[in-house]
């Protein structure tokens, strides 16, 4: 077969269109645009790493709040232990780096088009979208459980009013009342999550209401951390608090909202004051981009964070399925600086290197009592999977000065990300 | 010609990279600043890591690997990194400010 010269021209302009020069934006002069979706640790974290990485990229975060409210440490909000406005931070220092934030709810993502709609009808095109939505409630998962009775049985697992009705619920019960805490299967946003909320209601309870008792209703068998929380509560809080796990029964199966009961296989609670943490899934935007699987996370790329399902869109943070790494807001700022790295990368038309990266996650179990799990993370045969001999858990052993220490790091911890995310 | 257009390309692309690649950290850098601050307004007692020599840092991950340096959580975090990343990353962490 002969091919003409302006044939072979054709496939050769083809051909470095498709492999060589992807996306050579720069070259032509105009400013790469991104978009980013959901102003959270792993959000606003990706949107200045993009545009601190390479200022000539025009970063667009989209955020329907003006306040951001940090779940971590919002469990010693619950406790009494710390004001909700300790939790909030607003977005100026973000727009002040040159970052456009687009107040409004994104609602329609067009992968082939290239552009997301705002639900008041706004259309920002992009050249890289990152989806960082976080989580949703996976409302109607639990028979009986829908919004109006979160509004009686508070999940408080996104931080702000739910946090604050929480609270007040445990302030208003009577010295004496059952508490019950409902723990959903895996996976879900932040695992060592409910057993810190336990704990530091537990230290609650023992130091106002002494003859209430706590009951943990598990889903699971087993939980993060889970040796070091049970031997500091024998320690801390013995006959106040009870971890029921699936095996025994824990699996909460329905909730009446309305008389304060929760049913499981075994029986029925009825408690004074009720936090079901609900099934969960990735945030609503990732469904209508396509970017969620049948399991309502989202698959992606461990290189790249770019999805499995829908090109040119990336998902980071708790919305992700990130193999090893559990969905806490370290991990979404370490993963959000990996996809900034690789987007300003492919944007230039170049090839992303293997990443490399870490979580670490404290624990309150008592003002004066911190652990820890941390992790590396590498990608492995498609997945992001543990450093092999790296990571665990803070010693079951350590003397309580190392978790006096700990408690001392967790603070040092959550201002330092969130000066990094929101400072 | 077309070979002239495909060199003239890959040369873009390779000098993109190359550009890119100068100013970015080398994997894993970036994950330090979850707990190590990147701001000098952040108070903690945990150090920052810009500007610090980078033969304090290997030295410090070599110790916290072997268990010879006192540790919370970069015991098992130093467990993660080859010599040859530390390395990369001590010597970046020595050009930052």
């Amino acid at each position: 077969m002969r091919v003409s010269r302006r044939e072979f021209l054709k496939l050769g302009g083809a051909a470095t269109s498709a492999a060589l020069l992807p996306l050579p934006t720069f070259a032509q002069g105009a400013a790469p645009r991104v978009v980013v979706v959901g102003g959270g640790f792993a959000g606003a974290s990706c949107a200045r790493a993009l545009r601190q990485a390479d200022p000539r990229i025009a970063v667009t975060l989209v955020e329907a709040n003006t306040t951001f409210t940090a779940c971590p440490f919002s469990n010693a909000v619950i406790g009494g232990l710390r004001e909700l406005s300790a939790q909030q931070f607003t977005y100026e220092r973000v727009a002040a780096d040159g970052i456009a934030v687009a107040r409004g709810t994104a609602t329609v993502v067009d992968a082939q088009a290239r552009s997301v709609t705002l639900a008041d009808g706004t259309r920002l095109p992009y050249d890289r979208l990152v989806l960082a939505p976080g989580i949703d409630i996976r409302w109607g998962a639990l028979p009986g459980y829908d919004e109006a009775a979160a509004a009686l049985m508070p999940h408080a697992w996104r931080a702000g009013e739910q946090t604050l009705l929480l609270r007040r619920q445990l302030e208003a019960m009577p010295d004496g009342g059952l508490v019950v805490i409902s723990a959903p299967a895996n996976p879900f946003r932040c695992p060592p999550g409910p057993y810190e909320r336990a704990s530091l209601i537990a230290h609650y309870l023992k130091t106002k209401k002494p003859k209430s008792k706590l009951i943990v209703l598990d889903a699971k068998d087993a939980f993060s951390k889970q040796r070091l929380f049970q031997a500091a509560w024998a320690e801390l809080y013995p006959g106040l608090l009870e971890w029921v796990p699936l095996s025994k029964g824990g699996n909460v199966i329905s909730v009446a909202a309305a008389t304060g009961t929760l049913v499981t296989d075994f029986g029925r609670h009825k408690a004074a004051v009720a936090n079901v943490i609900p099934p969960q899934k990735a945030g609503r935007i990732a469904e209508a981009a396509g970017v969620a699987d049948r399991s309502g996370w989202c698959p992606i790329d461990p290189v790249t964070f770019e999805s499995k399902l829908q090109a040119g869109i990336h998902v980071i943070g708790d919305a992700a399925i990130a193999g090893a790494m559990p969905k806490s807001a370290f991990a979404a700022n370490s993963q959000a600086k990996t996809c900034a790295a690789a987007v300003v990368r492919l944007l230039a038309g170049g090839a992303p290197s293997a990443p490399k990266l870490i979580n670490t996650c404290y624990s309150l179990l008592a003002p004066d009592y911190g652990i820890s799990v941390a992790g590396v993370y590498q990608p492995s045969g498609g997945q992001l999977a543990d450093v092999p001999g790296s990571g665990g858990v803070s010693p079951t052993d350590a003397p309580r000065a190392t978790r006096a220490a700990e408690a001392v790091l967790a603070e040092a911890w959550f201002r330092t990300i969130t000066g990094e995310v929101f400072g | 010609m077309v070979c002239r257009i495909l060199a003239a390309a890959i040369g873009l692309v390779s000098i993109a990279a190359a550009v890119v690649a100068s100013a970015e950290p080398p994997a894993g850098a970036a994950a330090c600043s979850g707990c190590h601050p990147a701001s000098t307004r952040v108070t903690s007692p945990v150090p920052r890591l810009a500007g610090l020599d980078g033969a304090a840092i290997i030295r410090a991950m070599q110790e916290f690997r072997s268990g010879t340096r006192a540790a919370t959580v970069m015991d098992r975090i130093a467990k993660g990194f080859t010599e040859a990343e530390v390395q990369a990353i001590a010597a970046w962490y020595a050009t930052q400010r």
